[in-house]
């Protein structure tokens, strides 16, 4: 069945439909992932977009367990080429069918890389997958003007309280096989004093990627998921070794009633990390603003120095707004990283406390490693290491 | 970091003769290294003994030395030039090893000097098999398991503890040359006998065989301050067991996961920065194909074929930010060239897929096994680009030149169900096609996985080439189905034989329809930002991103492919070249090309790069886009040439000599009229189609008979015929390699042969210089030794080949270059043939007279005369130093070839000697080309009858420098008759001991095999007296002219070798 994208400049793009056959507004937005299309389908930092995947060939080692969260949250999938067939020794379905299953709508055999173009010089814009022939854009192009992603945290956030046990998750990766401890699971950089500590993290989770509550288990932690919109005295009443704040979906100035909270937890000297819209939500409620950026970070190719010791990373990422640290306060917070390629803040290190933040993906899933080592040095925090 | 200032001076060393394992992607790394450290304001002085290298230019490096690649040679530069530095890493294995070895004996420490790029202690660690173990140990890295052993006992002990089959890897050797899989305790021995013979240090690793795992690689770069990042990843269709210099690779990989992508990444970050590598490496992978279980196969601590693949795959110039990072800079203060906007701390992002497909030299070795191992075979190769898998595959497939243009090929429809189930155990360059039919009869997936451990994404893909195949040839074909058979990069002639159309049917009803290729941008980041290097390749149903730039007169240059025996390095040069002359004339220059070794095909030589293959239809699909106001063919071999009619029909103008006299050159009857007006002799002769017409030519003109294709390049198919019966034969393999062309025969006259470069400007000839063979005629020219300046014919008959030279260039109409072969014999000059175009022997001549000739065509092609550019015409004044062009063989990798010399051309690359005296740079050649023939002083002779007389000349001299010379029963005889201590030997078919226990006894330096005619016997004794002396590393010889050389160079006692700087060379 053919299928139309349609963007709010009035680009047309015809396709093949996959997935859904529903109609959908969204933000279109793209990511330049060769791999990992599955972590990125069910990422819930997605929730409100519709995500073109720059890379072409996509499905071929098919759906594996390897999913971010319990189902997928993009609102469409815009592809060059789905592969017939998967081949993977983990596989277990075909992505044909898992975006039917989970009713994505979606577009393939599209000129991604010519909508790409579009989005990097135009900006992220809003746009409508249909399978309607008879589309009238002088209808439609209003209606995707009027589209804005809205409160999507509340959509994603688990609805009540869990716990995750030390050492319950395990890592995909077979035990003593490479140095895998100094990038991702087993915790190579943790002091050996802080091992075996079972330290106990909250985390509040605005959409949390799977890998950020297992990297903290896979070192030994419990973790306490939190909704959302849990008080920061529920939090703080489980007398938390450590808060971990995570990534989510959307603008992160329309979180008005969780800011609040975080200003509190910033107060309670537990030691915090905060990855992404954690990151952006700890700058605003300490009074430093973000903005939009043109078209956004999201991919596995990102370099992010560390400003302390001026080695580069190469990260993971997924986000639309960024810190604006020129409105930055030095005497509450200095830089940590920043974007090698734009200059953009990827780091906040909080003055006189124990908090650190950064805007990629250290839980990775897709993307590099690199930063895994950032869970180690939040265990050391726990630890008492400022 | 900031950039290290105490770095001034840097002695860049080459990596020598083009050979299998080590080709052009080193001149290619070298040169963008090299113009890298200059752009950094460093002085580089380079050592490669390569003469058809861009490197070895002046424009490249400030001082130049083509001089053999020896501790001794580079100690002696390192004294005179004084540099700071040594930059080991961009020559390959060769000059990673001569940078260990002159660490190793302490002369870099004794004389101030420093190795950069990397240490060697990391070199040592990443390449010494247990050094690298230990490394790996450390950091949890699995290897397969393995022991490192220096001798057969030790091998077969160990074998016995971990089981058959196993691996075995000889350290320090090229391509993984010696290696191979033994089955079984016999196979062990034969191969690791081999191997530690051919070792640097003896060592052999025996490690467990994970043959049929998937065999996946990355390039990494790291700089000091520890910052380390991938610039890509590949996977190799052919799983673990073939070397994946032959392996058909796909980058980025297709059937990974992010878990196994990351898992892997995590690994080469850990390995590279354990092993304190600052620069490029790749590491290699084998990937259990059920599990996340792998080993990590091999670390190269340099440059290397891989990381010029990476580098043409995704734009990321890693040799160039190799250089930057061996001057002090770190990955975020390297801007990434590219975009101009990010920096070299990245990883890049395709939004493409990428194949590469190698080239193999069965054509020419029609002898030689087939089979692939992890000895790697392939002289060159092809990549392409687009945005589907099977499109890519399609594309590189018609690139190779091989006759090939879609998965229907080499016969496999006539095998039958079981040849083809018999089939699927043989791993050779066919396999694809031959999954291709076993699909077409029905073979499901999961079997031909079975059998052949090939991805099963892999087979889809081949399978839905296969469908469309199938739906074009019993369907009507519709729009919709073009559009789709096009996507997929099915090119128009095999739409139209599958279809029934005509070519022009088909391209008519695309064009109607719109279906055009696309141009795409390859730019390092999937569009996310925007790129300023114009590097395209192209899609069908997609929107076209190539600019159509209007500005300033347009040049298309076209390449040569991929490198090939008779087509290799050298007319790159010529491309790159003209390129660059080109641009200095205000023009804006296009380079079409497909092979990513080269420097041709790096980012910055041209305005624009298309990569893409090198076949009518795809060159007119850029010339619709890009309009040029003219094309030129006479630099890119004979591919270019093979393309002068269809651009011709395109409306594109050729410059230089116009299409009908490089016609005239070729065809029989034309040249013979262009011969007679010019009163130029040549042997007697005939066109002819058939064997019938051969033999009759042949018998009016009298045997011996030289037989050659026409338009083809390296004399491949030229053979010397003694009777009729090897006419029916040569005929015969002639036609098999689809000859449209007519077949010549020649009367063959052995002469000195004589070969000259010229540039015409329609008015006036410049000949740099006149280079003349050592082995007389018969030998082809692309394997003959080459002196220049001739040394052995007079003044007047130079200035007769001058004169013969200007006449022809003049009766062609030539503009720009010109190629002629000559015979002398009895005081009178022949012409073999002409070429109106550019020679392999041009960036040689180029280098050692100083005369810039592919510049000064290009000048030349565009209008300029050779007085305007400032040169008296005629022959130029001849050099005060002699040097010599000596051709270099890789033989011992391919098991089964035939080596004896002959018409055809069988060498790989070519080396420079080069000296105050005749006797110098024969020994300087030798040297270079890495004979060493003094260990054992023991050597086996068996000569012809006719050639007997002659030997004995040969024998004296080599009697004399000590040799022990065997030889078989009539040789030995008559050499005893003559006065000759030889010893007598048994014949292979005699009771040990016999010739063949003499040569796999070790103790033997030199065989001089003199077959009985011309073109080689084909008794089984010569051939495998020949094979086993080649692959047990015994120097072989089979034209007793070559033979004379070798002994003058042994004979040549040299005190101090001269050093000739290239880039001060003026003769003027």
């Amino acid at each position: 069945m053919k299928a139309f994208l349609i963007l709010e400049d009035g680009t047309v793009f015809e396709g093949t439909s996959i997935g859904s056959t529903r109609e959908v507004i969204s933000e279109i937005v793209f990511n330049t992932s060769m791999t990992g299309y599955l972590e990125v389908l069910t990422d819930p930092s997605y929730a409100g977009q519709a995500v073109c995947m720059t890379y072409p060939l996509i499905g071929n080692y098919g759906i594996t367990p390897d999913m971010e969260s319990a189902r997928s949250w993009v609102d469409g999938y815009i592809v060059r080429e789905l592969s017939r067939i998967p081949s993977n020794f983990r596989c277990e379905g075909t992505i044909q069918d898992f975006l039917k299953e989970q009713d994505v709508p979606g577009i393939a055999g599209i000129d991604t890389r010519a909508l790409t173009k579009i989005l990097r010089d135009k900006g992220t814009m809003n746009g409508m997958i249909t399978t309607n022939e008879n589309y009238n854009l002088d209808e439609i192009i209003p209606r995707l003007k009027e589209y804005t992603v809205g409160d999507v945290v509340s959509k994603v956030t688990c609805q009540e309280k869990s716990v995750i046990k030390a050492n319950e998750c395990k890592s995909v990766y077979p035990e003593g096989q490479g140095m895998m401890g100094a990038t991702a699971s087993a915790g190579g950089n943790i002091k050996p004093e802080n091992r075996g500590k079972n330290y106990k993290v909250a985390l509040m989770d605005f959409g949390a990627k799977g890998n950020i509550a297992s990297s903290l288990s896979q070192r030994g932690c419990e973790v306490t998921i939190f909704p959302a919109h849990a008080s920061a005295e529920e939090i703080l009443a489980m007398n938390p070794d450590g808060i971990m704040l995570s990534n989510g979906p959307g603008d992160p100035e329309t979180n008005v009633d969780i800011i609040e909270e975080i200003k509190k937890l910033y107060a309670s000297d537990v030691p915090i990390f905060a990855i992404c819209l954690g990151h952006q939500l700890m700058a605003i409620a300490n009074g430093c603003p973000t903005h939009k950026l043109k078209y956004g970070h999201r991919g596995g190719n990102h370099p992010v120095k560390d400003l302390a010791t001026g080695r580069v990373y190469i990260s993971s990422q997924n986000h639309g707004y960024v810190v604006d640290t020129d409105k930055l306060d030095p005497s509450v917070a200095v830089p940590a990283f920043v974007n090698v390629n734009d200059g953009t803040n990827e780091g906040l290190k909080y003055v006189g406390k124990n908090i650190f933040t950064v805007q990629f993906h250290p839980e990775a899933c897709p993307g590099p490693l690199d930063s895994g080592y950032l869970f180690d040095r939040f265990i050391n925090m726990m630890g008492g290491e400022n | 970091m900031p950039r290290d200032l105490s770095i001034k001076k840097v002695l860049v060393i080459g990596s020598g003769p083009i050979v299998i394992g080590q080709a052009a992607e080193f001149d290619y790394a070298g040169t963008q290294a090299c113009r890298s450290l200059k752009e950094e304001g460093v002085e580089v002085v380079l050592v490669n003994s390569n003469p058809a290298t861009i490197m070895t230019d002046k424009d490249i490096a400030d001082e130049v030395y083509i001089e053999p690649l020896t501790v001794e040679v580079l100690k002696k530069i390192i004294l005179k030039e004084k540099p700071d530095s040594v930059l080991p890493t961009l020559g390959g294995q060769a000059g990673l090893n001569l940078g260990m070895e002159l660490d190793e004996c302490g002369f870099l420490e004794e004389n101030g000097v420093r190795l950069i790029g990397t240490t060697a202690e990391t070199i040592f660690r990443a390449e010494d098999r247990q050094g690298f173990k230990d490394a790996m140990e450390k950091i949890h890295e699995p290897v397969a398991a393995s022991l490192v052993v220096h001798n057969i006992e030790d091998g077969i002990k160990f074998t016995n503890t971990i089981g058959y089959p196993v691996v075995l890897r000889p350290a320090y050797t090229l391509g993984g040359s010696g290696g191979g899989i033994a089955h079984n305790e016999e196979e062990l021995v034969e191969i690791l006998t081999n191997g530690l013979r051919l070792s640097r240090v003896h060592e052999v690793l025996v490690e467990r065989c994970i043959a049929g795992w998937k065999e996946i690689e990355y390039e990494v770069m790291r700089d000091a301050a520890g910052n380390c990042i991938t610039v890509c990843n590949m996977e190799n269709i052919d799983p673990v067991g073939v070397h994946t210099g032959d392996s058909i690779v796909v980058a980025p990989s297709q059937t990974l996961g992010d878990k196994e992508y990351q898992m892997l990444r995590s690994s080469a970050l850990n390995i590279i920065s354990e092993l304190g590598i600052t620069g490029g490496c790749n590491v290699q992978y084998a990937l259990h194909p059920d599990t996340f279980e792998y080993c990590v196969i091999e670390v190269n601590p340099r440059v290397s074929r891989s990381s010029a693949l990476a580098s043409k795959a995704t734009g990321y110039p890693i040799a160039k930010v190799a250089a930057k990072i061996a001057l002090g800079y770190t990955l975020d203060e390297i801007k990434n060239a590219i975009t101009g906007k990010t920096y070299a701390s990245f990883e890049p992002m395709l939004d493409y897929c990428v194949v590469k497909i190698p080239r193999l030299p069965f054509d020419k070795f029609i002898t030689a096994k087939r089979t692939l191992t992890t000895q790697m075979k392939a002289t060159g190769e092809v990549m392409s680009i687009c945005n589907n898998f099977e499109g890519a595959l399609m594309k590189a497939i018609r690139s190779l030149e091989q006759h090939v243009d879609s998965l229907m090929s080499y016969g496999f429809n006539e095998y039958s169900d079981a040849e083809l189930e018999a089939a699927l155990d043989v791993v050779d360059d066919r396999r694809i096609y031959l999954i291709a039919e076993c699909l077409r009869r029905g073979m499901s997936y999961e079997h031909i996985h079975e059998r052949t451990m090939i991805d099963i994404w892999f087979i889809d893909k081949i399978a839905i080439l296969v469908e469309m195949e199938q739906k074009l040839q019993n369907e009507e074909l519709t729009v919709e189905t073009l559009k789709e058979a096009k996507r997929l990069e099915f090119p128009d002639t095999v739409i139209a034989k599958l279809t029934g159309k005509s070519v022009e049917e088909v391209k008519k009803m695309r064009y109607d329809n719109g279906i055009v290729a696309a141009f795409k941008m390859v730019d390092t980041c999937a569009a996310e930002f925007a790129a300023e290097t114009p590097y395209y390749y192209s899609v069908f149903g997609s929107v076209n991103e190539a600019e159509q730039t209007k500005d300033k007169k347009k040049i298309l240059v076209l390449g040569s492919g991929p490198i090939r025996i008779g087509q290799g390095i050298e007319f790159d040069y010529c491309s790159v070249h003209s390129t660059w002359a080109f641009a200095k004339e205000g023009y804006e220059t296009i380079i079409v090309n497909n092979n990513p070794e080269t420097v041709s095909t790096d980012f910055d030589i041209a305005d624009k790069l298309y990569f893409e293959p090198l076949t009518d239809e795809d060159v007119e699909s850029i010339v619709d886009i890009e309009k040029p106001d003219g094309a030129v063919v006479q630099f890119g071999g004979q591919t270019a040439i093979k393309l002068t009619e269809a651009l011709k029909r395109m409306g594109v103008p050729i410059l230089g000599t116009k299409a009908e006299d490089v016609d005239a050159a070729e065809d029989r009857e034309l040249f013979d009229k262009i011969l007679e007006e010019t009163k130029i002799p040549r042997a007697s002769g005939g066109t002819v189609y058939t064997a019938e017409e051969a033999k009759e030519v042949a018998n009016r003109i009298g045997y011996p008979v030289l037989v050659r294709p026409s338009y083809v390049l390296g004399g491949q198919g030229m053979q010397i015929a003694f009777n009729d019966d090897e006419i029916e034969e040569f005929i015969g393999i002639i036609n098999q390699i689809a000859q449209d062309h007519p077949i010549l025969v020649d009367k063959y006259l052995q002469g000195k042969e004589i070969e000259v470069d010229a540039v015409c400007d329609g008015t006036d000839i410049l000949i740099p210089g006149i280079m003349e063979h050592i082995e007389r005629t018969g030998v082809h020219s692309g394997d003959s030794i080459s002196v220049y300046p001739a040394h052995t014919i007079g003044d007047d008959i130079k200035a007769k080949i001058a004169d013969y030279t200007a006449r022809l260039a003049k009766a062609l109409h030539v503009k720009g270059m010109i190629n002629i072969q000559f015979i002398v014999m009895d005081g009178e000059v022949y012409v073999i043939e002409v070429n109106p175009r550019s020679s392999r022997t041009v960036p040689y001549i180029s280098k050692v007279t100083g005369i810039p000739i592919v510049d000064l065509a290009t000048k030349v092609i565009i209008g300029s005369t050779i007085r305007e550019l400032g040169y008296e015409p005629g022959l130029q004044p001849e050099a005060d130093y002699i040097a010599i062009k000596m051709p270099v063989f890789s033989f011992e990798k391919l098991r089964g070839a035939e080596i004896s010399m002959g018409p055809e051309m069988k060498s790989t690359g070519e080396c420079l000697g080069i000296g105050k005296t005749f006797n110098e740079a024969l020994y300087k050649a030798f040297l270079g080309a890495g004979v060493n023939v003094t260990k054992y002083k023991q050597m086996i002779m068996t000569v012809a009858d006719k050639d007997k007389p002659e030997a004995v000349g040969v024998a004296k001299r080599f009697a004399d420098l000590g040799y022990k010379i065997y030889a078989t029963r009539s040789t030995a005889k008559y050499l005893q008759e003559h006065g000759i201590d030889a010893l007598w030997v048994n014949k292979i078919s005699q009771e040990s001991p016999n010739v063949m226990d003499l040569i796999l006894g070790h103790k033997i330096d030199l065989v001089i095999d003199i077959p009985t005619t011309g073109h080689g016997d084909k008794s089984r004794d010569g051939f495998l007296i020949r094979r086993n002396a080649i692959e047990t590393g015994v120097y072989c010889i089979t034209a007793m002219d070559t033979a004379n050389a070798l002994a003058t160079a042994l004979e040549t006692q040299l005190d101090n070798i001269t050093l000739i700087d290239i880039a001060k060379v003026d003769n003027r």
